[in-house]
């Protein structure tokens, strides 16, 4: 069908010589004004299919409703909660100080001189500075990444991972993780029609992959995570997903988020052993996003990496499989969400291919380097001896801890309203219940155009000031609806917000039954 | 090995043959498709050294995105990765003619020495860290800004996401910054979008132009010669390329005989829709006069073009007579006629001016007349991507939102501007006469920018050489320059010039005394190499 939009007649015209390509169209005055260049019909086809849920028209309502409080119209509530986003910081997450004072130091080195601060903040910054041209964090890095955080990023994936040893020339400090993510997919997609590179991603999923198939035309290919067995993931649909897609394109890419995003489960060992196998026998390249690798909240859950599992496999899998892991500072204990910190750890990539990323990345320059100066307090935090131990362990502690607690009181709560089921947030920073909706309000929805759970959540947003983002942008399984909602507004709030939505649910299947 | 797959068991009947033929496997699906369909979905087997079958790569130099390939970009090209080689043999103790490799091939103004402007690393390190609030050490305007940025930030922190658009007061202090650099014509917050750099916005707003396949592809006017980020970005976006080229006898300037030429013989095998301009221009250095700008306004109106104005260098003007003229004032100065029409996205950077501060990422571009639809895709593409490092934000509404007058910090922020741009101004000066003393080098004035981008004439034996190395002939001398001097520069080949004519380009940016011992190094060299060639 693409082809043959593109042989329309007004595009062939446009290529006779003479032919006038203005589109003319009568004003009001009669005068004829020309349409604009560039619209809604010839833009970039697959730019319009992106969707962004996170962000999208939810969030778009929500920041209307904050003016319009600001302006003093009247509502049922005083302010606008947004739990739609992992964004620590704005839920009142505080700083951890000794990154906060590294930045300043590596912003103003003036106060390198200034006694107020710690020696072990002095003495990264100092280190930071040390590997930037000039000295400064305003020269341009390394477009992989400046040569010595990438050496302390290998230092801490080979802590992480019990010795196995990292390579810095695979690691590529990136802004954020979403831009490494779009960067491997872009290398990996290629082919036409059936061809054409099919990407597995899971159902739920964080909506940064459907967009970013939709933006470079990869084929999506969804798998379901098994909402009854806490959203965990099996191989046979696995299989199930990949045996289909292969009639119509070319699969090559398996997509895992661990702990889960938006649904908060936390893999097994033995699963992504499982999925390490799939991943060869099938010849797919695999990506594992662990950004939230430190938020593992449930007893008996713990964090492997992929890269563990995978050497830990043995040499038949190690030397074999093709991976990348994603990091960033967004997540985890410190939340630092808006210095687009980030890396990527790439495994078993071809080297002609790893050139061609190198290349790739160079076109941008580099990452923001704050935000590689943050990554790198990250991955080399205060140690015992040092004076800013302490401390940095109390508020990350308190961090994590806090976290947990909230955790397990969403899933209390929501599990306590009829029509919510919960699965335990096991880890990362959302949950992701089920909710059911009288028959009534489907029909309301539909009747308005909208997806059933956007409708609810519109609702819940408009009588309660709560943003939170309808399942439907992350995918379900069809006939179940879902929302995310993170766990991060600061323990009393979360309890509000918890309040509220069991009443709006309780009151909304009442006014749909 | 009795437990094998069905894929495995299909792949040890035919496996090899598919691979290493692409074609012909006895699949079914090869009797209705492309020979190379027939591999999909099978892992590869490729024979190892051992007779082993050992599983090729899924992902291949062959099996990648053939548009990443074509990407290239000569500022951190392979002269630049000799470079990071050069100086690490250096550490290592390697004896070499020189001491140290001068990087010269990129405009970064810091790594050469240029300090950064205190206010706003001030400004900064009390964004980091808010307890510097109660330092007395800190003047009181760069608290007040720094105050200002954070309540805009969620949770008062720069660690919060903001807006994907960028933070609102932001956005309102660069509609402020624009109105009063163009003379008061006004400007909407709505239309600008923060962005992480420069290169960023430009890579979006051409992915929204991207459209059609075959001769209805679109096609991007860009100069020749170019900022290679046009060539990269069109290449790895699948758009077609459409060169025009700078007059160097007229000092690189624009001529609208030579836009039309370009456009006329592309609308044969495309759809031209976007016509891209650097000004001043990189790697050219040439400020276009207004008269030109509003040749190249009423040009796309006719032409029905959008317009794609870089304009990173604004203050980096130098040469007398010359100035800097938006083309979103020229535009809205030649009437609602074009300023009611003409689309247009311009687009700057903190990485240039007098701040220099690339490492921040920080830009914003102002889109206007841009459709109210396509804006809405606009803001939800950008939104993917969260949004811009709030730090690079923050730095933005500084450059915008300077100390004013009356201000603690307006003299030492005005004397630390003035003294980079003066600077700037007498090295510009400095690099065009001294270039212009050698024979076989001859180099415009740099009228504003950062760079010189002077012609070289190399000799035919040169060149023969080079050729047979198989290697452009301003590349081979580049790197024959980086060998035996130690000065990192960026062929012409890598922007593009017309064929036949070699050049380079080279920063402005060392100290004035080491650009002296710079440009003197390049001058031997190239006597010595036009000695050693003819």
């Amino acid at each position: 069908p693409i082809r043959l939009e593109s042989l329309s007649v007004p595009s062939l015209l446009k290529h006779v010589k003479g032919f006038s390509a203005e589109a003319e169209r009568p004003a009001m005055n009669g005068v004829p004004q020309r349409g604009k260049l560039l619209t809604l019909d010839n833009m970039n086809p697959k730019v319009k299919r992106v969707e962004y849920a996170v962000r999208g028209p939810i969030v778009q309502r929500a920041v209307q409703i904050e003016k319009e409080l600001r302006e003093g119209v009247k509502k049922p509530f005083t302010e606008v909660i947004k739990a739609n986003i992992g964004d620590a910081h704005a839920m009142g997450q505080k700083p951890i100080t000794f990154l906060r004072q590294v930045l300043a130091l590596c912003s103003y080195p003036e106060l390198l001189k200034d006694n107020q601060f710690p020696e072990d903040a002095k003495k990264r910054a100092q280190r930071i500075l040390e590997a930037c041209g000039g000295h400064s964090i305003g020269a341009y890095s390394a477009s992989q990444g400046i040569e010595c955080i990438r050496h302390d990023v290998a230092h801490f994936i080979e802590k992480r991972d019990g010795g196995i040893p990292s390579n810095p020339d695979n690691i590529y400090l990136s802004t954020g993780a979403s831009d490494a993510i779009v960067t491997i997919l872009k290398l990996l997609v290629s082919g036409e029609g059936r061809d054409r590179t099919g990407v597995m991603i899971s159902i739920p999923q964080y909506p940064l992959y459907s967009a970013a198939l939709a933006e470079l035309d990869a084929v999506q290919i969804s798998y379901y995570l098994d909402e009854d067995k806490c959203w965990s993931l099996d191989v046979k649909e696995l299989r199930r997903a990949l045996y289909a897609a292969r009639q119509h394109c070319n699969p090559r890419v398996l997509c895992i988020i661990n702990p889960g995003n938006p649904t908060g489960q936390v893999q097994s060992r033995q699963c992504i052993e499982d999925v390490i196998r799939f991943a060869k026998e099938e010849n797919l390249f695999l990506m594992a996003d662990e950004v939230y690798q430190d938020n593992v909240y449930a007893e008996g859950c713990q964090f492997h990496s992929f890269k563990k599992v995978l050497f830990e496999m043995g040499p038949e899998y190690s030397s074999k499989v093709e991976m990348a892991s994603f990091h960033s500072t967004s997540k985890c204990y410190m939340g630092e969400c808006g210095f687009r910190g980030g890396y990527m750890e790439v495994i078993n990539m071809d080297p002609e291919v790893k050139a061609q990323l190198t290349k790739l990345v160079s076109v941008r320059l580099c990452p923001p380097v704050p935000g590689q100066a943050l990554l790198d307090l990250v991955v080399n935090p205060p140690q015992p001896d040092e004076p800013s131990y302490a401390t940095f362990m109390k508020e990350r502690t308190a961090v994590l801890a806090a976290l947990a607690e909230k955790a397990k009181l969403t899933e209390q709560i929501f599990n306590t309203v009829p029509g919510i089921t919960c699965n335990p947030v096991q880890g990362a920073m959302y949950t992701f219940p089920r909710i059911s909706l009288p028959q009534k309000a489907i029909d309301k929805a539909k009747e308005e155009g909208q997806v059933p759970d956007m409708f609810y959540c519109m609702k819940l947003l408009e009588e309660e000031g709560i943003c939170l983002v309808p399942g439907s942008g992350f995918g379900q399984r069809e006939g179940t609806f879902h929302f995310r909602m993170t766990i991060l507004p600061p323990t009393e709030k979360l309890k509000l917000v918890l309040k509220k939505i069991k009443d709006f649910h309780l009151r909304f299947t009442k006014e749909f039954s | 090995m009795r437990l094998l797959s069905p894929t495995k068991v299909r792949l040890l009947s035919f496996g090899r043959g598919d691979v290493l033929a692409g074609s012909g496997g006895p699949t079914v699906r090869s009797l209705t498709s492309p020979p190379l369909l027939t591999r999909r979905g099978l892992p590869k087997e490729k024979m190892s050294e051992n007779g082993l079958m050992s599983r090729a790569k899924v992902l291949t130099i062959d099996t990648m995105n053939p548009t990443v390939k074509k990407v290239e970009y000569a500022v951190r090209g392979p002269i630049v990765q000799r470079a990071v080689e050069l100086e690490r043999e250096l550490s290592e103790g390697m004896k070499k003619p020189f001491v140290e490799v001068i990087r010269a091939n990129i405009g970064d103004a810091h790594a050469m020495g240029q300090q950064p402007i205190t206010f706003f690393r001030q400004v900064l390190a009390l964004c980091s860290y808010p307890e510097l609030l109660n330092d007395s050490t800190f003047p009181e305007d760069a608290k007040s800004r720094a105050h200002r940025i954070l309540q805009s930030c969620g949770g008062n922190s720069m660690g919060s996401y903001s807006a994907s658009q960028g933070i609102d007061s932001v956005r309102q202090d660069v509609a402020r910054y624009i109105e009063r650099r163009d003379g008061g014509v006004s400007c909407d917050p709505d239309d600008i979008y923060l962005t992480t750099g420069a290169s960023d916005g430009i890579v979006t707003m051409l992915k929204l132009l991207m459209c059609g396949e075959g001769a209805a592809r679109t096609g991007v006017m860009i100069s020749i010669p170019q900022y290679p980020l046009y060539s990269a970005a069109l290449a790895e976006l699948g758009a077609v390329q459409i060169n025009y080229y700078l007059n160097e006898e007229n000092c690189w300037s624009l001529d609208i005989t030579e836009l039309q030429r370009a456009l006329d013989e592309a609308r044969l095998h495309c759809n031209p829709r976007a016509l891209c301009i650097i000004n001043p221009g990189n790697p050219t250095g040439q400020v276009q006069s207004r008269e030109c700008i509003e040749d190249v306004i009423r040009f796309a109106a006719k032409e029905r073009l959008f317009l794609m104005a870089d304009e990173v260098y604004q203050d980096n003007v130098y040469a007398d007579g010359c100035q800097f003229h938006s083309f979103k004032k020229v535009l809205f100065e030649m009437g609602p006629e074009y300023s009611n029409t003409v689309e247009l996205a311009s687009f700057h950077s903190t990485s240039k001016c007098y701040m220099g501060e690339c490492g921040f990422r920080g830009g914003y571009m102002e889109i206007i007349n841009m459709d109210d639809d396509v804006k809405a895709q606009l803001t939800k593409l950008v939104s993917v991507r969260l949004c811009p490092p709030v730090p690079g934000q923050a730095l933005m509404d500084l450059v915008v939102n300077p100390p004013q007058p009356g201000e603690p910090s307006y003299d030492n922020f005005i004397k630390e501007r003035t003294a980079t741009l003066s600077v700037l101004a007498e090295k510009a000066k400095l690099t065009e006469q001294v270039l212009n003393t050698v024979q076989g080098i001859s180099c415009n004035p740099v009228q504003g920018a950062m760079y010189s981008f002077p012609r070289i004439t190399i000799p035919k034996k040169a060149i023969e050489e080079a050729l047979d190395k198989g290697q452009q002939p301003d590349m081979f001398y580049c790197m024959k320059m980086l060998e035996e001097t130690g000065i990192c520069l960026v062929p012409g080949s890598g922007f593009g010039q017309k064929e036949g004519t070699y050049h380079f380009r080279m920063t402005i940016l060392p100290p004035t005394d080491k650009l002296q011992i710079l440009l003197n190094k390049v001058k031997e060299f190239h006597q010595k190499f036009t000695q050693q060639y003819s």
